[in-house]
């Protein structure tokens, strides 16, 4: 939790959510160390959009669609770090009895609007929402994240025709181009180098954000309504040892392997610290 | 059935909103809908994966949805949607398959409707609709709208041109007394069965039932009028155009083993996909299966006559 954020400037915000950023790795981290579960990279390349999305976009009647659902440590960290969930909860996380399942299951939280997990269904989903609110004069914009991987999927091309063919506003879709998927690179097994030419190719705006700079994402998240945006990221963002590796995409961390990530981002941590200052405080 | 449907439709959009979608099909039929929804007529084009979830995500707005297409593009090309987007999220989309069983007869296999209702009443929620007559449309279109979980409803064409005879809509009905054995039937072939008996003597025509919601909640059990009758029955036969397997004649009579209840001398008359390898209409097929009127009373004579030899 981020306390101390005593001057509401932007830059001040910007600091608020890197620290608030740091915090959510160590405890997204913890999480999945404690329930010995993989499945760690596509978290960590997701999450700073996540974060970033909930925390400096959405409003009250906006709707968040995890379309690649195996990001949902991702998710649970951060309605954690809402306050919406506790750590009581995250200790569920993969138990019996849970209802945060390694894939985001119905029912139980308005920030989790449908069950995801097998790719290529969120994003028709979230066009459907967004549909229905343009047509019935309802408020609320609808976000949808999808991974790279998942555009293998024929439904998000069906989706993307429907979605281009529609013109809607009220809808915004991320891409997290981080390059890797469950068992290869995706330009090794089914490339559609360059993704986001490929996209724009349909006539709908295509525009491309380092997935994690915060104020550069909510920038084009506010900029850009009715738009796909391409995330530029990194499977296993903010652990050396985890990035850009395929194989983060579904291993657990062993006990060294925790320590040292979180020596990591403690040493990172440091080092934005001396550099912006002490205006900010983690708990 | 599909003009039935249509003109309940449009019925219901005068009353209250709804979303309508379609898999680019009804041409020639769905146009006085489309007139009277205007821009909630939504033609999704020829991508029924993308129309189903679209549906669902209407749906969790708050919006009531309905799907329409050929019945296999309805419930076999967006299974997984269907699970996932609708059922796992208990959504209130309303699948319209039209065509179900052999109903698109010589246009090919990959247009039937074998296996439509028993893969879907093994999700959650879901519930059947599947009408005998064209004027179980309007009232099940009033069910359905009023459902707040899954339904399917089963379009086919009613094979009676005068359907003032018949007793008005229920989930279980008796379309007539018999004493010829106990026929339960699910779809249209109801009508042709009733054609074919209803004016016989009491003694040679049979019990005549049709059962038109499987599924879901709350449960429809088999009325007790038509247990007692089962109780002297000289044999039961079970009609579906639908495959054995998940179909109707399984879960009735599973209904029956839990009642505790014996089962008389047994027709289970059903498809059987393509036995000869080869093609035609509707009847055409229906007779390849023994699932044509003719064939279906003479078995259910032959057990109900081995059945007295027995006593």
């Amino acid at each position: 939790m981020i306390v101390g954020c005593s001057v509401p400037t932007e830059n001040s915000l910007d600091a608020e959510l890197s620290a608030l950023a740091r915090t959510a790795r160590r405890r997204l981290l913890r999480m999945h160390f404690e329930r010995r579960i993989g499945h760690l990279g596509g978290n960590l390349s997701a999450l700073d959009v996540m974060l970033t999305l909930h925390h400096r976009v959405m409003g009250p009647k906006d709707d968040f669609i995890l379309s690649k659902g195996h990001s949902a440590g991702a998710l649970y960290i951060t309605l954690w770090t809402l306050g919406l969930l506790g750590d009581d909860e995250l200790a569920t996380f993969h138990a019996d009895g849970t209802l945060l399942a390694g894939h985001p299951v119905p029912g139980w939280s308005e920030r989790i609007p449908v069950a995801t997990g097998s790719l290529g269904h969120g994003l028709p989903v979230a066009l459907g929402m967004a549909l229905a609110r343009h047509l019935s004069g309802q408020p609320g914009h609808v976000y949808c994240l999808t991974s790279d991987g998942e555009w293998q999927e024929g439904s998000t091309w069906e989706a993307l025709i429907f979605f281009a063919h529609r013109k809607l506003s009220n809808i915004t879709v991320f891409v997290d181009l981080n390059g890797l998927q469950g068992f290869g690179s995706t330009r090794d097994v089914a490339s559609m180098d360059d993704l986001g030419t490929r996209l724009q190719g349909f006539g709908l705006p295509v525009v491309h954000v380092d997935g994690h700079d915060h104020p550069a994402i909510a920038a084009a998240a506010r900029a850009n309504p009715g738009s796909l945006i391409v995330l530029h990221t990194v499977k296993g963002k903010g652990v050396s040892f985890m990035e850009n590796r395929m194989e983060w995409h579904y291993l657990p961390l062993t006990s060294e392997q925790y320590a040292a990530a979180l020596r990591e981002l403690d040493d990172a941590a440091n080092t934005d610290e001396g550099r912006r200052g002490p205006h900010v405080v983690t708990a | 059935m599909r003009n039935a449907y249509c003109t309940a439709m449009v019925a219901l959009a005068a009353r209250e909103p709804y979303f309508f979608l379609t898999g680019d099909l009804g041409f020639m039929a769905l146009e006085p809908l489309e007139k009277a929804l205007g821009e909630r007529f939504i033609n999704a084009g020829v991508a029924e994966q993308n129309m189903v979830s679209v549906a669902a995500g209407m749906a969790r707005t708050g919006g009531k949805a309905w799907v329409y297409s050929i019945a296999p593009f309805c419930y076999a090309r967006p299974f997984e949607q269907i699970r996932n987007d609708v059922c796992i999220n208990r959504l209130p989309v309303r699948l319209v398959g039209n065509g179900g069983g052999y109903a698109y007869g010589p246009m090919g296999a990959t247009h039937h409707a074998l296996e439509d209702y028993g893969v879907l009443l093994t999700l959650p929620g879901m519930r059947a609709y599947i009408p005998a007559f064209d004027a179980d449309v309007e009232p099940m279109v009033r069910s359905l709208n009023a459902r707040s979980e899954p339904a399917y409803l089963r379009l086919g064409r009613s094979e009676l041109d005068d359907e003032s005879a018949l007793p008005s809509y229920a989930p279980w009905r008796r379309l007539q007394h018999g004493e010829a054995g106990l026929i339960v039937a699910v779809g249209p072939i109801a009508g042709g069965l009733w054609r074919a008996t209803h004016d016989r003597p009491a003694a040679e025509r049979p019990a005549l039932w049709v059962l038109s919601e499987l599924g879901g909640k709350p449960s429809a059990p088999p009325p007790q009028a038509l247990l007692d009758a089962l109780a002297t029955a000289p044999a039961l036969g079970l009609v579906e155009e639908h495959v054995a397997v998940g179909g109707f004649g399984q879960q009735f009579l599973h209904t029956l083993a839990l009642l505790g209840r014996p089962v008389p001398p047994l027709l289970h008359a059903h498809a059987l996909g393509y036995p000869s390898g080869r093609y035609g209409s509707q009847t055409w097929h229906r007779h390849e299966c023994g699932l044509d009127v003719p064939t279906i009373l003479a078995q259910l004579s032959e057990r109900a006559a081995a059945a007295r030899l027995c006593v």
